[in-house]
């Protein structure tokens, strides 16, 4: 890690964290590209990528490994913080393996979380119907 | 504790200045001694289990609970001193006989109130834990925010953790910074009282080192920070159950060694006593024989 009398240094990695509350799926791993979906949109994080925090919503994580193979995850929400010296931290409420998501169970749930949203007038519990219908049109949309 | 408890039980006397108990006695409290010798022993085996079970969700939650912090230390965020309204959250639990785990967090929030009283500034707190309330209500009544109750059962969650920052958002006490307090694990027998710091959103925003932090808007910064809240106070209960569940187990298991030692001590005198009512009885006989 570099001192801050370094501001352009050619970065190669990024250290990233993936973390979600159950697993660490990555910690400190030397990284080429990160693709995260966020609330003002989907960006990739490059080494040397400005600093900034972002709000995660629910999508697709890609890893692009320094070996070139990519690996995805999906995630419900969270945090990500990119740093001044390049280290990225993907704090996931939940994250898992793109693979081990079934297409067809998502899209009955997402079919239910529809004709559901019809039937509330409660703003609270609407909330809460819109959110699953987000996260699983998300798992849909990632899957296909 | 358990000295002080089983002191109430029985009666309040030590072995040499008891005048000749009865075998009756020494029987009643032989037995009451080993029933309580079993309670402690299966305590132990329950704290044990629980123990391990909350040291392997502990891992991945500390590495959680770091991430979360490195923004704040990476930045270097610090608070402003003359800032006036703090906030410390106590995290502890609802049941006891676990040694000195709700104590030391109590002690650390006295030791923090008084210095910031001191200061001049305002401070509430935030009870983790029906013990803490119990501790603190008395003398620190007026500083309580919120209680919180039903903490310990169960193994902590992330809903429990956003159940807090809810509450605690929603009261409408607009902290400029605070810090959190709460048993960090270190290992089986040994546990010590952390203190991590909480920012505000204004803090946070106006902090120097933002500034390098490109493209956020309040909206986005304040959701950041309301999950960063509920992160800590995620991994402030995942310490603070898996020290709890570890102290609870070492004081079982010293209250059932104790009690051990009480057993053989009492069984020594149950027997001396025993041969001395033998022997009394036999002295009786003979001299009425021999006055025969």
């Amino acid at each position: 890690m570099l001192s801050n009398g370094h501001p352009h240094a050619a970065w190669a990695h990024c250290s990233f964290g993936l973390l979600c509350l159950l697993q660490v799926f990555f910690k400190e791993a030397n990284v080429k590209q990160i693709d995260v979906p966020t609330l003002t949109g989907a960006f990739g994080i490059l080494p040397a990528h400005v600093p900034t925090l972002q709000v995660l919503r629910p999508g697709v994580v890609t890893v692009f490994n320094d070996d070139g193979s990519s690996t995805k995850y999906f995630v419900s929400s969270g945090s990500v913080t990119v740093n001044a010296d390049s280290s990225v931290q993907l704090l996931a409420e939940e994250a898992v393996p793109l693979d081990s998501l079934d297409l067809a169970a998502a899209k009955a749930n997402l079919e239910k979380a529809q004709s559901e949203l019809g039937g509330i007038s409660d703003e609270a519990a609407r909330a809460g119907v819109l959110i699953s219908i987000e996260a699983n049109e998300a798992i849909v949309k990632a899957l296909e | 504790m358990f000295a002080r408890t089983s002191a109430a039980v029985f009666l309040p006397q030590c072995g040499q200045v008891r005048n000749m108990a009865t075998l009756k006695d020494i029987t009643i409290r032989l037995k009451s001694i080993k029933n309580i010798q079993k309670i402690t022993k299966s305590m132990k085996m329950v704290a044990a289990a629980k123990y391990s079970r909350a040291e392997r969700s502990l891992k991945p939650a500390r590495v959680y609970g770091t991430g979360t912090m490195a923004l704040y230390e990476k930045a270097e965020i610090k608070a402003p001193e003359d800032k006036n309204k703090h906030l410390i959250i106590g995290v502890s639990s609802d049941r006891g006989l676990c040694g000195a785990i709700h104590s030391s967090v109590a002690k650390a929030m006295k030791r923090e109130i008084a210095k910031l009283s001191g200061a001049g500034k305002e401070v509430m707190i935030v009870n983790v834990g029906d013990k803490l309330r119990g501790l603190l209500y008395r003398t620190h009544g007026k500083h309580i925010l919120i209680n919180c109750k039903e903490v310990g059962r169960k193994p902590p969650t992330f809903m429990d953790a956003s159940v807090i920052a809810t509450e605690l958002l929603d009261s409408g006490y607009e902290f400029d910074q605070g810090s959190i307090v709460f048993n960090r694990f270190r290992s089986v027998i040994s546990y010590k009282t952390d203190e991590k710091p909480l920012f505000s959103l204004d803090t946070v925003a106006s902090s120097e080192n933002m500034g390098i932090y490109d493209d956020i808007d309040a909206d986005v910064l304040r959701n950041y920070q309301e999950f960063a809240l509920v992160n800590i106070i995620y991994f402030g209960l995942k310490e603070s159950t898996t020290s709890e569940q570890s102290a609870r187990m070492t004081a079982m298991d010293n209250a059932s060694k104790n009690a051990s030692e009480m057993i053989d001590k009492l069984t020594m005198t149950f027997n001396r006593t025993r041969q001395a009512v033998i022997t009394k009885e036999l002295i009786e006989i003979i001299s009425g024989a021999a006055a025969l």
